[in-house]
């Protein structure tokens, strides 16, 4: 099983959930968070006061999935999370040792 | 013999039905002057009752809100304690000695005891101030004065000062500022009233010198002397919610009309023309805001905007009752650009931490708008004086006497609040603990926070 963390821009993420619904990937976690890489942030003024402001808000996507369909799940959400622009986020991909379901104790990729 | 008599009684009886006849028009008369003067004076008290209400809600919730929603979350509720504990504390000193102190005759600087604890404060009119209506409601549409002009200098100590100093501070500064600048400039007598006996008259229709000018110099030197706030200007410290500030300035501009309007003391012409004149100033400052800055940053602020608006607000007042409408824009088109020059450039020239700009907003557009009421005040508009106003009338000597003014009002403010702050430090200490000031107010001197989100 692998796990992928997504960090994608908030206004694409919409896209990104329709395009995992339909390649049949249900389970997500998502998370608002704030953060940047390249990305430059913007500027702020309030009454004069400058302020840079270079933590900018983003959406975080953590699926667990099975070995076989990475490559297309990575393809899917690229492509479905793709502006062309700096500043549409990063995926990592993680191995995950284990899966257990609390409702009935499967084990494994039938858990997912 | 028998026609004489006739005719006499004729005489007679004609002679008494026509007296009685002058006698019922003369009473009639009579009841009928009473009935006017009893409409008259109904429709004044009904104007002053509703504009004592807009002025409070300037306090509360109109300052409180534009001033809470400027700083950090950790400070909200703090800052709005601060306008709103005035309208217990200076309501209490005004029954006790303000009202007596600013409007009873004394001396050219500060009134005397006569309406001690309000003592023959009720019903009848006191013909010096407003004649048609109870003196009752002149007393409390002036407390609402008294109430937002020390909480408008909470902008420029928000976010560090203590709670028992601030107490104690607004406390002595009613006393050393407020009553003896309210009761010289409107009080029977003060040194300089424009219309009950003032050796220097200045104009001042809804309190540019009293209210704003005091206010915001007294702003700048609680600033200096209790210094930044830890972490300024390096760290940020962005408005939490300018959507609060928004409503509060929204109300503000409302109650307004109340403050300057309402100065006429009487639903009169000159209400109106007030009225006008001071939405003309803050539609026309609001823009001058919004351009000067769209030009000099790239983008029309909302903050600006409503900066703006308050600014026109703040220079009108004093000239409120007595300049028409055009010169009222001007005034307006003026303050926004001056005030937008004055919290922009001033403030980061001199590294004062003027946290919400009391001095920027109200020590400028109070002394730019007292002394423009010089220039445009006009005998057409305020015709009570009998006699030519400002310069526009020919009576340039004018802009002397609001000069004067101006400085009494500087002078008080910067001597007077040096003082207080001395006293307040000697005894409870003016600045918030490190800790408590990091903790921020809510928490730290109110034992609770404004968004609890989680609850």
């Amino acid at each position: 099983m692998k796990k992928i963390e997504a960090i994608i821009q908030p206004f694409k993420f919409d896209d990104v959930k329709e395009a995992m619904k339909a390649i049949g990937i249900d389970g997500m976690t998502v998370t608002e968070v704030r953060g940047h890489g390249r990305q430059k942030g913007h500027k702020e003024v309030y009454r004069g006061q400058e302020y840079e402001v270079d933590l900018l808000p983003k959406v975080k996507l953590e699926m667990v999935i099975p070995d076989a369909r990475l490559d297309e799940v990575i393809g899917t959400l690229t492509r479905s999370a793709r502006t062309g622009k700096i500043g549409d986020g990063k995926l990592f991909v993680y191995e995950v040792a284990e899966a257990v379901r609390i409702r009935n104790d499967d084990r494994g990729e039938s858990a997912l | 013999m028998q026609r004489n008599r006739v005719v006499s009684l004729l005489l007679f009886v004609s002679a008494t039905a026509l007296a009685q006849g002058t006698q019922d028009a003369g009473a009639r008369l009579t009841a009928l002057e009473s009935q006017v003067k009893a409409a008259q004076s109904a429709g004044d008290n009904s104007w002053m009752l509703i504009s004592s209400a807009l002025v409070l809600m300037m306090t509360g919730p109109g300052l409180a809100l534009f001033y809470g929603g400027l700083v950090r979350k950790k400070n909200v509720i703090g800052t709005m304690m601060q306008s709103f504990i005035l309208m217990g504390l200076v309501t209490v000193l005004w029954a006790v000695v303000g009202y007596s102190l600013v409007f009873s005759e004394g001396s050219p600087f500060l009134g005397g005891l006569k309406y001690l604890f309000l003592n023959g404060v009720g019903a009848a009119p006191n013909p010096d101030y407003a004649a048609t209506i109870p003196q009752q409601t002149f007393m409390v549409y002036q407390l609402m004065f008294a109430i937002i002009t020390p909480a408008l200098i909470s902008g420029a100590f928000a976010e560090r000062m203590k709670f028992s100093a601030m107490l104690l501070f607004m406390t002595l500064w009613s006393f050393l500022v407020y009553f003896p600048m309210a009761h010289m400039v409107w009080g029977k007598g003060g040194l300089l009233n424009a219309s009950l006996g003032g050796k220097i008259p200045c104009f001042d229709f809804a309190g540019g010198t009293v209210v704003h000018i005091t206010s915001g110099v007294s702003a700048l030197v609680c600033a200096l002397y209790l210094g930044r706030r830890k972490g300024y200007p390096h760290e940020p410290m962005k408005p939490h919610n300018l959507v609060l500030s928004f409503i509060g300035a929204c109300l503000l501009w409302v109650g307004w009309f109340g403050f300057n309007a309402g100065s006429a003391l009487a639903a009169s012409a000159l209400a109106t023309s007030a009225f006008v004149a001071t939405h003309f100033a803050a539609a026309a400052a609001a823009l001058s805001w919004v351009f000067v800055e769209w030009i000099r940053t790239g983008k029309p602020s909302v903050l600006g905007g409503i900066s703006g608006a308050v600014a026109g607000l703040v220079a009108i007042t004093p000239a409120s009752g007595f300049v028409k409408p055009f010169p009222a824009l001007l005034i307006g088109l003026a303050a926004g650009a001056v005030c937008y020059f004055m919290v922009t450039k001033v403030k980061s020239l001199f590294g004062y931490d003027d946290s919400l700009d009391a001095f920027g907003v109200h020590g400028a557009g109070g002394t730019l708008g007292a002394i423009l009421t010089g220039v445009f005040a006009t005998n057409l508009v305020n015709e009570g004086f009998n006699r030519p106003l400002g310069a526009v009338d020919g009576n340039a000597g004018q802009i002397v006497s609001q000069l004067v003014g101006t400085l009494v009002a500087w002078g008080l403010a910067i001597v007077g609040t040096l003082v207080i702050l001395k006293i307040c430090d000697w005894t409870l200490g003016v600045r918030a603990d490190a800790m408590d000031e990091t903790q921020g107010l809510d928490l730290s001197m109110h034992g609770e926070e404004a968004y609890n989100l989680e609850a």
